[in-house]
């Protein structure tokens, strides 16, 4: 049905997906944990940074990934002459674009579990003994596990889907970085390209159903768990 | 082993200046309507909340001193809290939350099978909280915090969400625990019928201030205190069970200085428990009535008398050699009596209006 270069494409898409959760969700909880729980300095500004790729058009985050991380850019120089890691134009730099673009609604749905968990349990944690990490582990992770794992799959539908950033920031470059969406934009731009096009609409359609359907099932189950 | 506590705390609407030292071990009940403070103790007791000004000392341990710069983490104190909401983990078996405390400090004298015998918890250990009855939730977490093994035990209203019958089938526990455990315990709570079963000495707070602070008998007893103008006003004494009358279903029990006869008991000779003698119950005469059905004439001294002006009463302070007696009567009485603090004066109670509380 599909192509091997069709194929390609939607491998490519997961795993640049998964990459873009699997780093960006430790950080996104981090995030999240800070801007629930503490008032500090810059936490506004913070706040509103985490937000910012929500807010501004895709084009404009790829563009600005680029004056940051591309070859000339502040932190993308250092990583190319100390580590010799390159990400402009690479499925690194997509999953980065991805991630960026999905860190606000990550943070978004672990804040909301973060917020629901009763304080007070927390505070009972402490007299019973336990510390700052030791009430995060053991009280605050568990009992945010349905909202932090429901914001990872829709984190990662989202990605699956995440065109302006990417294609501004790693082109659009079969095998490397032409993810779905991007297969579907270059597939229009060849005459006769709407089969194929259709196709993979078809397959990125199905991806969504499934990550939001999962989502679903998964914060209903562990909900349960947690006698919620 | 003991447990003192002093602070001073401004908050928008209340300054508050409370110390006081609890014996242990026992039970001290924090007494005192609602927004009177009590919180504020108990929170700062465990670390919670930060006063502007305390000293806090368990068991010769520092916990906080503003003056000397200490300020120990809640979980550095080893200091209990049962909430009066239980605050289970709801993603962890009933045994797993009993074991929070546990693994996180050295083995002490509080065993795991000991408390769940005497909380009578034995048969939920792998149930999940969200199916408890609140009752079992309750004593659950008094279980967790006891095995914390805690220098210091702070009780936030423990039974006020429960129901007159969940009450009822914990407060035997709570009985049960004080009498196994040599710890001080704080108790707050704003029920005197709880106060009564359990505590032994009391502190009465009012406002932000300690008003009164003492063995429970005294405090109870003291008709210039907040307590004497309730409705439900009443002596505690503890008594000892001196003689068992079968024949004529009375038993004798000798209390504050003074013997009682109240319906038999089904306690042994020498046993001690505590009884409650309601201010309204009490009748006083300047000398002894004949041919009455009632049993008890006890000699005492009036010490105060003290008006209530909104129930168009006066509450009487009677001293007995080891004790007091309360008395409320009309203004009326007081004055053809020609009652004044000093004079001998008879007090009658009828042997059915002595409530025993149980041991």
């Amino acid at each position: 049905m599909l192509s091997p270069e069709e194929w390609e494409a939607v491998w490519l898409t997961l795993a640049v997906a998964a990459r873009a959760v699997g780093f960006g969700l430790p950080v996104a909880v981090l995030t999240a944990w800070a801007l629930t729980r503490y008032r500090f300095p810059g936490r506004t500004v913070l706040n509103a940074l985490v937000h910012l790729p929500m807010v501004l058009p895709p084009v404009v985050t790829g563009w600005l990934l680029l004056v940051i991380f591309g070859i000339r850019g502040p932190i993308g120089s250092l990583l190319q002459d100390r580590f010799g890691i390159r990400l402009v134009f690479t499925t690194a730099g997509a999953s980065l674009a991805c991630a960026v673009m999905t860190f606000p609604i990550m943070v978004r749905s672990i804040r909301l579990a973060l917020e629901s968990i009763d304080r007070g349990l927390e505070q009972a944690a402490c007299t019973l003994g336990a510390g700052w990490l030791d009430r995060l582990v053991t009280i605050t992770l568990p009992l945010a596990s349905p909202g932090i794992l429901v914001g990872a799959i829709v984190g990662y539908a989202t990605c699956l889907g995440e065109f302006g950033a990417v294609i501004t920031f790693a082109a659009n470059i079969p095998g490397q970085t032409q993810t779905l969406p991007l297969a579907i934009y270059a597939a229009l731009q060849v005459p006769g390209g709407e089969a194929k096009a259709a196709e993979l609409s078809m397959v990125s359609l199905t991806l969504a159903l499934i990550g939001l359907l999962l989502s679903e099932w998964i914060g209903k189950r562990l909900n349960a768990i947690l006698g919620r | 082993m003991n447990f003192s506590l002093s602070l001073r705390h401004r908050f928008p609407s209340i300054q508050m200046d409370i110390a006081f030292e609890v014996p242990s071990p026992g039970v001290t009940a924090l007494f005192g309507p609602s927004g009177s403070g009590k919180s504020t103790v108990i929170n700062a007791a465990a670390g919670l909340l930060r006063p502007d000004n305390c000293r806090i000392e368990v068991d010769g341990t520092v916990l906080a001193d503003t003056r000397a710069g200490v300020w120990l983490p809640p979980e550095k104190r080893r200091v209990g809290l049962v909430f009066q909401d239980s605050r289970l983990f709801p993603h962890m078996s009933v045994a797993t939350n009993l074991r929070y405390g546990m693994r996180r400090v050295a083995a002490g004298t509080v065993r795991f099978d000991e408390i769940v015998d005497l909380l009578g918890i034995g048969a939920l250990l792998e149930r999940r909280p969200h199916t408890l009855s609140g009752g079992e939730r309750q004593r659950v977490a008094i279980g967790r915090a006891l095995l914390a093994q805690p220098h210091l035990l702070l009780m936030d209203e423990p039974l006020a969400s429960l129901d007159a019958d969940r009450k009822a089938e914990i407060l035997p526990f709570l009985t049960r625990l004080k009498t196994a455990l040599r710890l001080p315990i704080l108790y707050v709570t704003h029920d005197l019928d709880e106060v009564a079963r359990l505590a032994d000495s009391m502190v009465l707070i009012s406002a932000g201030h300690v008003v009164g602070f003492g063995s429970l008998s005294e405090v109870a007893a003291r008709a210039d205190l907040p307590l004497a103008q309730r409705d439900d006003a009443a002596a505690l004494l503890t008594c000892r069970v001196e003689e068992n009358f079968s024949a004529r279903a009375l038993s004798r029990l000798q209390g504050g200085g003074a013997t009682f006869l109240v319906p038999l008991l089904d306690l042994p000779v020498g046993s001690r428990c505590r009884v409650r003698i309601p201010a309204r119950e009490v009748i006083l005469a300047g000398k002894a009535p004949e041919a009455i059905s009632l049993h008890n004439i006890v000699p005492g001294t009036v010490r105060r008398i003290v008006d209530d002006t909104v129930r168009r009463s006066a509450v009487v302070e009677i001293g007995l050699p080891d004790g007091g007696l309360l008395s409320r009567v009309t203004p009326d009485a007081v004055a053809r009596l020609g009652l004044s603090p000093g004079q001998p004066v008879l007090a009658l109670i009828k042997s059915t209006s002595i409530e025993v509380l149980g041991h």
